[in-house]
């Protein structure tokens, strides 16, 4: 790919930091592959990829919190290696992290006073931190706590308290992941003045409206590697989409014409306030999965799939018992556990905490679902062998590898903890299965089993919905796929039409209308 | 160089086994170097705690007495703190059984009732403990105030509750104005095990409560939601299993074996209501939970081993001159070496060679 | 108005233990950690101090015995809670009975004696003023140490650094170790200072409110400050009301058995932990918003490397 970065606009004749052929290996897996990166000043340069493309990594290197294993960093012409947040910021680096480091109880001013070294006065930094914060639009009043604030204020005194350190070069992760489109055109305006005072700013994002919108400069990473620096003003967020994703075309497996039945599981108009402050507010969701076909939804963590799976599983009841449809009877106010007696079964995102009790042994852990409807429970007392019996069950047809028969759940990696997962809610022949990032963070040979599990379940005629962050493994498996975006949800695609490119859009809060690009940051 | 904490991938069984023996040996140690100190030969001291009490039948049978009531607090107290809920109110919870179930015993006193008498004196025990139990219960369930110092602060209520009717109302007018209610007639007393003994009923009881306490969580579905609610909150929830009950019912049957003891203690050994009949077994029942690691059978064998070290503290003081309190000492001597020494289930040791300084990180 | 002076004195010095205690473990509470072996440290620094006192001759040495003893036993619980990760309720109820057991070890040797109780103060002329004379210039050393005490803690809490770093760790100890603050190590410090409190209300017992030691002086004293530390909302302004309102029910309650009313003394006594209850109850309902509790108290923390 070409090189098209464009001509140093500060007319000066080095970078303000570059990345050599920077490298970074956690054993055999490489997170960032011989990167190369130029940052000048008066720029906002976007750092664009999906999730696990390596722009956590390679922007921790650049702030010291990580060791490079190969190549070097140069600030200003001069080659450094930096032992820690502080040295970076002595230098004058400044980080804007996605998940904030704050203290809900202290005010505002005290929380930016916890950031800083503590040289100047309480009184003088308060004055100075109002001031700041006046100067660039990002009102704070010092005195506020911070459990008050909404999450685009909570970000204000993250900007501002790095913004109080004068830096020469600020990175952004992912800043607008929970602001809404007002809040986020706020921040805009900030970036411009940073940019027009001769400050440098990375940009990570994979909101691509946003990038086109706001940036001067994109560089695209992709499984580790540097794809692609380009000038998004000239590109069209299609094209930006395809080097994101990658422009091949996957074999997609026609499993052939699965025989779909009846309604199994409806949602209408599902609206849900978030319960807690960083939640997501779920807005009319309505979908309709017939028996035999698999729904994928896919999106960003972060907009609202959590809050949907609590929805659907029961564990936030809702008043309307309409709401949620399950094989006709409508169960919103209905209990997890009736829920799972009318037939549905569910696998969380979280494995140990929420899927399983990890100090459990599997047996108890396959008791923990199974006892609603099963011969694990007769008269309260518990069927010890049963529930042996579904953990034997479990690891035959799904190949769990374990130390011992009935080990305890935290002592299984990743990826055969989640076949057992899985393998106990499918052993139990569902007619709906709602799962929750499926293979996330397990190994390829895993991901492969439970995949194929989710398709011989859909095709004795269940009704599977699968949310994941993986395009790749909903092109493969799911009929339909949606996309969750700031707690809506998109129309359904059926796989044939479901590119890549337009998914990549939906996720980034585009329309798919190509003519009228939506606004950046909603959708 | 540093020596820090790291967590375990999963439970070292090893440790499980044999932590409390080395508490019990750091103990030992500990307790010898103390017994020097007061200037006893700390080999005879440990025999008077020790060996003395297990040599003939009459301190054996006084060693049962006196783990009876503790045991069955103990199992009580143990179903709290598995679910996460924090009764230390049992000795106060004791205390109005043995109220409640008295208050039958008085109002029938001398009129020749029947043998109804003792069983409905234990029902109104464990009712009573049991209601006593709810108050803080429902505190932190409807109100979320800490459970903690509620029923805290019912066991002084309840103390002096038992103060104001032993002194007034209940007081034996034939008992030359001690605070204490007449010797309760013989139905109202419950019966001995071995004549001339002091082997009780009570002691079969508490193992019934063993036995049920071991079923209950090894066995049902509740005694599962019990532990997994106090284990993994948020998959509890996933399991549809609900924290609010739980506490209620934990708390509940803590209370009501709370006031069965009581009751029993008050009707058994004792033979009459009066002030400090409870000599800590509300707080002594705490330790033994945590020395029987929350286990049916192990507070089985840890309520033993605490009532052998109390009639082991009587006999030192008698033989030795050992004050009663080395007792105390000792008991939470011990506790501290046992949740030591049980820390190195969950978590191991470790040097680090300070070569990669922490990182002082997001700003 | 004498017997309303006498009212206001005696109130005072009953609500002097509670509020060092109440002070101590304030602080405690605002790092993070949940100490209830309050009443074990009060009651072994009162046997401590005591004998110090005793021996010594020295109120003030009795006093140091007490903060020694208090901080000593609060080593051990740091030691168990943040060395080795363990369960902080259940090594606070034992350090609690070990303190009972040990104070009645050491003060054995010293019922029965008497000394004298520590001096009041006395400014010719301001002392003798009528009604405020004695409330404001005539009170013993401890008295005027509990306030300035609170003093203390309210301008190191709010206004340093030290304080401010120290709120947050019990406010959220992960970002405080990601901010690079050394948790552990500002969770020790204020876990002796409790101690060292504790160990000084204690002390306060047998060398001024009363002039000898008895087994068992603090009757529970020790968990009312516990509980009124959750009744000031852990601020140390409300911590002042707070205590001088318990002090005054257990007063009034003595002066109203002693006047004959016809209540039965022990409802009487039984009304500083009834308060307590409701207390709680009302609190606890009240809380909107943003809890008031440390969000990080009683919470493990093993920082990850």
């Amino acid at each position: 790919m070409s090189d098209m970065t464009p001509a140093d606009p500060d007319g000066s004749a080095m970078p303000l930091l570059q990345a050599l052929g920077l490298t970074k290996r956690y054993g055999a897996f490489v997170a960032n592959d011989t990167i190369d990166l130029k940052i000048w000043p008066r720029q906002i340069h976007a750092l664009l990829g999906e999730n696990g493309a390596g722009k956590s990594t390679l922007v921790k290197t650049i702030y010291g919190l990580i060791q490079p294993s190969d190549g070097e960093l140069r600030w200003q012409g001069e080659r450094i290696v930096l032992s820690g947040p502080s040295q970076a910021r002595g230098l004058g680096i400044g980080m804007v992290f996605q998940h904030f480091s704050l203290f809900d109880n202290l005010t505002v001013a005290e929380n930016v006073a916890l950031g800083l070294d503590g040289k100047e006065s309480f009184k003088a930094m308060s004055a100075r931190l109002a001031q700041v914060a006046r100067d660039y639009g990002l009102p704070l009043d010092p005195k506020r706590e911070v459990w008050q604030l909404s999450v685009g204020e909570r970000q204000r005194i993250e900007i501002v308290r790095a913004l109080m350190q004068n830096p020469k070069f600020l990175i952004l992760d992912e800043p607008t992941a929970v602001l809404t489109p007002q809040e986020a055109d706020q921040l805009f305006a900030v970036l411009e003045r940073l940019k027009a005072e001769g400050r440098a700013i990375l940009y990570i994002s994979h909101k691509l409206e946003e990038v086109k919108r706001l940036c001067d400069t994109a560089t695209i990473l992709r499984g580790g590697k540097k794809i692609a620096t380009c000038n998004p003003k000239l590109e069209t967020a299609a094209s930006l989409a395809r080097m994101m994703v990658g422009a091949e075309v996957k074999e997609v497996k026609s499993a052939g014409a699965r025989h779909v039945t009846v309604p199994r599981l409806v949602v209408n108009d599902l609206t849900l306030a978030p319960d807690e402050p960083h939640g997501v507010r779920l807005e009319h969701i309505s979908f309709e999965l017939k028996g035999g076909e698999i729904l994928g939804i896919a999106g960003v963590a972060g907009n609202g799939q959590d809050e949907l799976f609590a929805a659907l599983s029961g564990e936030r009841r809702l008043r309307d018992p309409g709401t949620v449809v399950i094989d006709g009877i409508g169960c919103g106010h209905l209990s997890i556990t009736h829920r799972r007696k009318l037939g549905a079964a569910f696998v969380p995102e979280e494995r140990l905490g929420h899927g399983t009790a990890p100090r459990m042994k599997l047996s108890e852990n396959a008791l923990l679902t199974g006892h609603a409807a099963s011969d694990m429970v007769r008269h309260g007392f518990v069927n010890a062998p049963a529930t042996l019996r579904t953990v034997d069950r479990a690891t035959e047809a799904f190949d769990v590898r374990k130390a011992k028969r009935d080990p305890e759940a935290a002592s299984l990696s990743g990826g055969n903890l989640q076949k057992f997962i899985v393998g106990r809610e499918i052993l139990r022949t569902p007619a709906v299965l709602v799962v929750n990032q499926p293979t996330w963070g397990v190994d390829a040979g895993a991901a492969a089993v439970i995949r194929q599990a989710l398709l011989d379940l859909a095709e004795a005629g269940a009704a599977v919905l699968v949310t994941s962050q993986d395009l790749d493994e909903l092109i493969e498996i799911a009929d339909r796929i949606a996309v969750m975006f700031h707690g809506h949800l998109s129309a359904s695609l059926p796989r044939a039409e479901a590119s890549r490119e337009k998914l990549g859009l939906l996720m980034g809060g585009s329309s798919l209308d190509q003519k009228e690009p939506a606004h950046a940051a909603g959708a | 160089m540093q020596l820090v904490l790291e967590k375990r991938a999963e439970r070292s069984r090893t440790i499980a086994l044999v932590s409390p023996l080395i508490a019990i040996g750091l103990t030992v140690v500990t307790m010898s170097i103390l017994f020097v100190i007061l200037g006893k030969n700390p080999l005879a001291a440990l025999g008077a705690y020790f060996i003395a009490p297990l040599s003939d039948s009459y301190s054996l049978q006084e060693i049962a007495v006196k783990a009876t009531p503790l045991v069955m607090i103990a199992i009580g107290l143990s179903l709290c703190y598995l679910a996460n809920a924090w009764n230390i109110g049992a000795e106060g919870q004791f205390l109005i059984g043995a109220v409640a179930g008295s208050w039958i015993a008085v109002k029938t006193q001398g009129t020749g009732a029947g043998a109804w008498v003792l069983p409905a004196m234990l029902l109104a025990g464990a009712v009573a403990g049991a209601l006593y139990a709810l108050i803080p219960a429902i505190c932190r369930v409807r109100f979320g105030a800490s459970e903690i110092l509620t029923s805290l602060m019912l066991v002084y209520v309840a103390d002096l509750l038992l103060d104001y009717l032993v002194r007034g109302p209940w007081r034996d007018p034939a008992g030359f104005n001690f605070p204490t209610t007449a010797e309760f007639d013989p139905v109202a007393t419950v019966p001995l095990l071995i004549e001339g003994g002091r082997l009780h009923l009570g002691s079969i009881i508490a193992l019934a409560v063993v036995a049920c306490a071991f079923v209950l969580l090894a066995r049902t579905i509740k005694g599962f939601e019990i532990r997994v609610v106090g284990a993994a909150p948020r998959a509890a929830r996933f399991g549809g299993f609900n924290a609010d009950q739980l506490i209620l019912l934990t708390f509940a049957i803590s209370g009501a074996l709370a006031g069965l003891a009581g009751i029993i203690e008050v009707a058994g050994p004792v033979g009459h209501l009066q002030p400090g009949i409870s000599p800590g077994y509300g707080f002594t029942a705490i330790i033994v939970a945590f020395l029987g690691r929350l286990n049916p059978i192990g507070i089985l064998i840890a309520g033993l081993f605490l009532a052998l070290t109390f009639i082991g503290g009587e006999q030192a003081q008698i033989t030795m001159k050992i004050p009663l309190d080395v007792t105390k000492v000792f008991q939470g001597i011990l506790l501290f070496y046992v949740l030591a020494c049980d820390s190195l289930i969950l978590y191991r040791f470790k040097l680090i060679f300070a070569s990669r300084q922490v990182h002082s990180g997001v700003g | 108005m004498e017997l309303v002076e006498a009212i206001i004195l005696s109130v005072l010095a009953a609500s002097t233990p509670l509020l060092i205690a109440a002070a101590g473990e304030l602080v405690t509470e605002r790092s993070g950690v949940l100490n209830l072996g309050v009443e074990g440290m009060m009651i072994v620094g009162a046997a401590c101090g005591f004998g110090g006192a005793w021996l010594s001759g020295s109120i003030a040495i009795g006093a140091l015995c007490g903060i020694l003893a208090g901080t000593l036993l609060s080593l051990i619980f740091a030691v168990m809670t943040l060395g080795l990760a363990v369960n902080q309720v259940a090594t606070g109820l034992a350090l609690t009975i070990l303190g009972i057991g040990l104070s009645g070890l050491i003060g054995a040797g010293f019922v029965g004696e008497r000394i004298a109780p520590a001096p009041h103060l006395h400014i010719p002329g301001l002392t003798e003023i009528p009604l405020v004379g004695r409330i404001l210039f005539g009170e013993d050393g401890f008295v005027y140490l509990s306030l300035a005490l609170v003093i203390g803690v309210w301008w190191f809490l709010y206004r340093t650094r030290a304080g401010l770093v120290l709120r947050a760790c019990g406010d959220n100890h992960v970002s405080a170790h990601a901010l690079g603050y050394p948790v552990l190590r500002i969770r020790l410090l204020a876990v002796m200072f409790g101690g060292a409190c504790a160990g000084l209300a204690g002390a306060y017992l047998p060398l001024a409110y009363t002039p000898f030691f008895i087994p068992g002086m603090t009757a529970g004293r020790g968990w009312i400050a516990l509980a009124l530390v959750v009744f000031a909302s852990w601020r140390p302004g409300r911590l002042v009301i707070g205590a001088y309102l318990f002090g005054a029910v257990t007063i009034l309650q003595l002066h109203a058995q002693g006047a004959g009313i016809g209540v039965p003394s022990q409802l009487m006594s039984a009304l500083p932990y009834l308060a307590t209850v409701v207390v709680l109850v009302l609190l606890s309902r009240a809380r909107t918003g943003g809890s008031t509790a440390p969000a990080a108290l009683g919470t493990v923390f093993v920082p990850d490397r």
